[in-house]
């Protein structure tokens, strides 16, 4: 974009900037912005980059425990692990892009990730996928899936990470929105965490990576608008990743890092060398001068304002110790990356940019980014939905007929042909991972170097609950992760979020984002699991349709002794099964009423966040004594489909009781919270009982596992031949499909 | 047993390697830079690890058969020294002359990484000898171009000398079907050079040497070598 000339009210709406928030730009700095200004002004002030619609609402979560290093605020969040070691992870939203141009929308979604977290000098270990797509049978989804699936696996497979986990579902109200979050994980020695803050001044800052094209300007930009019919000519704003570069960078900056030369770092990604320069300095109350003729650029003739809005991937700034030039110029060039010194910090708390010799940006450095409009959006709460008696909801079909429909269904199906394009083995560590058992497990089990430790990570969300209600969905969410972490046998640590919503201008999407944040913040507080690390994509709308509200949470548990760690499988026949925690048949926002009734209705199961607490610290204590054999979280299709899942992963099959104060199908499909099922030797399962009852956590004997068969009392009767090929076929029969 | 571990640009399962030859030694393998022109003395093994070296952006491989570290590397197996080239490092060995035939896009051209049997077709090789021949073994793959292909003449040798090291097969042995990920003629999974000094496979025998990590199915394979010679 070239351009000379006055600033017209068309340019300021062109930038994404109200009217209003152009006349607070020129309160700020007291004249007309020149061109170059403005595209700052636009980079820093958009959703993406200021939070503008979110922020006071964030305030408002739980960021601290004595295991927090960093809380939200830098690259990534980092908590103490032990033995001197911090795990640094973070979740970023890549949706836009995605759905624009799924293969490297996805892919620099991936790379992007990885950057904040070795920014702040870990080495990454794992990452993982959230991933929401549309209808299954809208025309665009198989392209939608495929790409962003490739991309995932082009991206993490190159660079040399296990992708190890993840959620993937499938909503229309995604059709024209998709979601892809990713969230990566690494390891640093605690003494060793590198920060974005820059201190001293003259202190030379330097360009690293790959060098600067006319690519993704503006994405920032795009990311903060709602989508409209052409979103398909934005895609000149999707960056194409490099995850070669990436790699290289990595190496080269870890080797940097060791010599002590790194005084602080940021990597470019939304809003490039703007936001990454502006940050530096803001947070070391320092100026910044950059020269532009230094960049290193991919093509020739490139303004400043292309150079310092373009989105380009694999790149970091660096504040360098000024004695320390030589010796980091040549790791860099070792590795075949550009190397430049662009710039020094100042005193005056300024940002200027130079060009061809001549000033193009002289703004207050402070200001772009705290000075950012900051807004109390208005809100509409959503109404609360009456609860459903079981008794209400007839029995469309046969048991077993209904079970067969849930295990072959979009969201409970085998995610393999997707998780297959992941290397999620790479580095050696993974215990539990897609290639290691399907269906997986709750969360997914790393080793930490060669042990004992391990860390379990997982990330997911029930979109159904948080739309039916803000407040106990976003209880939810939180508690599954805490859940599917305590299931593994791990200790849940800390929190990353990905807060996925509509478009905030909508009071109901608001009304939304407000009760998911108080309901996410109350079940942290009370599990003592803290936000650490987050990411706020808004405007996710396309024609005027919101997506539901889709608060992603990852969590990040720990397991001293990674070899004790639990898995889902079934693991011999003989052996007992035990229901931990009460069922009282809860059918509302169920997946069985909406995928087999066709009725999306009813209060979603209510948290009850000390229940919660009490169960999975009992189960956590069983896991680590090795008293329990197998151990599954209920969710999603409820005691039916989470039985069914121990059966399929270790090819045994088993044999339940069922209640007569129930109806079958409530029972079986009901997803009332805080409950495991789990399997114990049958000679300790009456001991394990006795116990659970005396802390006052529900537990029944419901059955014996063997046979290949999954016999539910006398309702139910079902082969595990018939479930594997119901549960393996729905998405390469899918994707096989050659009609568009 | 002294090895050297060579690191492309792009490399990424060098660390592994490396873990699993300490694993079965005892010994630290030494990482070798690809721009350096010599082998350390007293190399007996090569390793070129997995990876992306280059980004694959050319043919896989293409790129680091030219790396001024292949040409020392060249002459070690022709001194008849042990090479072991993994994956990428398998597609580096066929693009750089020391392996017949190439790695194809997989059958279905997507990327993929599973738990994958092999068949060990014989165990009196410097890298099989601590498996019995016709074994069946479980390792990972992780590729999206492991698909060997090569023209008859040459299959016909490799399949009359006896070089076919490992062939994708089921778990209960049986080669054919869906037990092939990638389409490879005649299941190939790796094969040796002429004088049984150069292996190149696919699969991933260095992801698998430990219980709490799939297994120790790959790691006679290391073992074999640390206690050849």
């Amino acid at each position: 974009m070239h351009h000379s000339g006055r600033i017209t009210p068309e340019l300021v709406a062109a930038h994404g900037l109200k009217p209003d928030e152009y006349q607070r730009l020129l309160a700020l700095i007291g004249r007309e912005p020149s061109f170059t200004e403005l595209g700052i002004f636009s980079a820093m002030w958009n959703e993406h980059c200021s939070y503008k619609s979110s922020r006071i609402h964030l305030r408002k979560l739980p960021t601290k425990a004595p295991w927090v290093i960093q809380g939200p605020g830098e690259n990534a969040g980092v908590i103490d692990i032990g033995d001197g070691l911090a795990c640094i992870f973070k979740m970023e939203s890549h949706n836009h892009p995605s759905y624009i141009e799924p293969h490297q929308g996805a892919a620099t979604g991936v790379g992007g990730i990885l950057r904040d977290v070795f920014t702040m000098g870990a080495r990454p270990v794992a990452t993982l996928d959230l991933l929401r797509f549309g209808a299954p049978d809208h025309p665009l989804m198989r392209h939608l899936i495929a790409g962003v699936a490739s991309g995932i696996g082009s991206y993490g497979n190159s660079f040399g990470v296990p992708t190890v986990g993840g959620s993937t579902k499938f909503d229309r109200r995604y059709n024209g929105n998709i979601l892809v979050n990713a969230m990566a994980v690494g390891i640093a020695r605690r003494d060793e965490i590198f920060y974005a803050k820059a201190t001293g001044i003259g202190n030379p800052i330097v360009y690293l990576g790959s060098k600067t094209g006319r690519d993704g300007i503006h994405g920032a930009t795009m990311a903060s608008a709602a989508f409209e019919a052409d979103a398909q000519e934005k895609r000149p704003t999707v960056q194409v990743g490099d995850p070669f570069a990436e790699k290289l960078l990595l190496e080269a900056c870890l080797e940097l890092m060791r010599t002590g030369a790194v005084i602080a770092i940021q990597d470019m990604g939304a809003a490039g060398l703007t936001s990454s320069a502006v940050e530096m300095g803001a947070k070391g109350n320092l100026g910044i001068a950059l020269d532009l003729d230094a960049v290193p650029c991919r093509e020739p003739g490139m303004s400043a304002y292309e150079m310092l809005l373009s989105e380009s991937q694999e790149r970091m700034l660096m504040v360098l110790a000024p004695d320390k030039e030589a010796e980091a110029e040549a790791i860099f060039r070792k590795w075949g990356l550009d190397f430049a010194i662009i710039g020094k910090t100042i005193a005056e708390p300024r940002f200027v940019i130079r060009h061809h010799g001549e000033v193009k940006a002289d703004l207050p450095i402070k200001e772009l980014g705290d000075e950012a409009p900051v807004y109390d959006r208005p809100s509409v709460p959503t109404p609360k939905a009456a609860p459903l008696a079981p008794e209400t909801v007839a029995a469309p079909l046969p048991h077993n007929e209904a079970l067969l429909r849930l295990i072959g269904s979009a969201d409970l199906a085998s995610k393999r042909w997707i998780t297959e394009q992941y290397d999620s083995l790479i580095l050696g560590n993974t215990i539990q991972g897609p290639a290691t058992q399907d269906p997986g497990g709750d969360a997914a089990l790393i080793r930490l170097g060669d042990g004992p430790k391990g860390l379990a990570l997982t990330a997911d969300v029930t979109q159904r609950y948080c739309e039916a209600d803000p407040y106990e969905g976003g209880k939810q969410a939180v508690a599954l992760a805490w859940r599917n972490l305590t299931a593994v046998g791990a200790t849940p640590l800390a929190v990353t979020d990905n807060l996925n919503f509509g478009n905030p201008e909508n009071p109901h999407v608001m009304g939304q984002f407000i009760g998911c944040l108080e309901g996410i913040g109350e079940a942290c507080r009370a599990l003592d699991f803290p936000i650490v690390s987050g990411n706020v994509s808004l405007y996710n709308a396309s024609e005027g349709q919101d997506i539901p509200p889709t608060p992603a949470i990852g969590g990040v548990g720990l397991l001293e002794d990674a070899s004790r760690g639990a898995t889902l499988a079934i693991k011999r026949p003989g052996d007992a099964i035990l229901l931990f925690g009460e069922t009282h048949g809860w059918l509302g926002a169920s997946v069985y009423l909406r995928d087999l009734c066709g009725r999306e209705e009813g209060a979603p199961p209510p948290v009850d966040l000390a229940v919660e607490r009490r169960h999975g610290d009992f189960l956590r204590g069983l896991i680590e004594n090795r008293a329990l054999t197998a151990v599954h979280t209920l969710s999603d299709g409820g005691l039916a489909l989470g039985l069914a899942k121990m059966a399929l992963a270790g090819g045994i099959g088993a044999r339940i009781e069922l209640p007569e104060s129930l109806p079958a199908h409530a029972f079986l499909f009901g997803e009332d919270q805080a409950r495991y099922l789990a399997t114990a030797l049958p000679e300790k399962a009456e001991a394990i009982r006795l116990e659970a009852e005396a802390q006052g956590i529900p537990c029944q004997l419901i059955g014996t596992t063997g046979s290949s068969i999954l016999a539910f009392g006398e309702v139910a009767s079902v082969g595990l031949d018939a479930l594997r090929e119901r549960f393996d076929s729905f998405l390469p029969e899918l994707m096989a499909k050659r009609t568009f | 047993m002294n090895a050297a571990v060579i690191l492309f640009p792009g490399s990424n399962r060098e660390k592994d390697v490396c873990r699993a030859l300490e694993h079965a030694s005892g010994k630290a393998p030494r990482l070798i830079w690809h721009g350096e022109d010599t082998l350390p003395p007293g190399t007996d093994l090569v390793v070129l690890p997995g990876g992306f070296s280059y980004g694959d952006y050319l043919r896989c491989g293409a790129m680091a058969a030219h790396s001024p570290i292949m040409r020392a590397v060249a002459e070690h197996a022709a001194r008849g020294g042990l090479v072991l080239g993994i994956c990428n490092g398998f597609q580096i060995l066929v693009e750089s002359g020391l392996l017949p035939g190439i790695l194809m896009r997989n059958a279905d051209l997507r990327f993929i990484c599973r738990m994958q049997h092999l068949s060990v077709e014989r165990a009196d090789t410097p890298f099989t000898a601590q498996y019995k021949a016709g074994q069946v073994i479980k390792v990972a793959i992780a590729h999206g171009e492991g698909n060997y292909v090569t023209d008859d003449h040459t299959l016909a040798r490799l399949e009359g000398d006896g070089r076919i090291a490992f062939r994708y097969c089921d778990a209960r042995g049986q080669i054919g079907g869906a037990a092939n990920p990638n389409g490879s003629l005649n299941d190939i999974a790796g094969i040796y050079s002429d004088k049984f000094n150069v292996l190149g496979l696919m699969p991933h025998p260095e992801n698998l040497i430990e219980p709490i990590i799939g297994g120790t199915d790959g790691l006679p394979l290391f073992q074999s070598l640390s206690q050849y010679g």
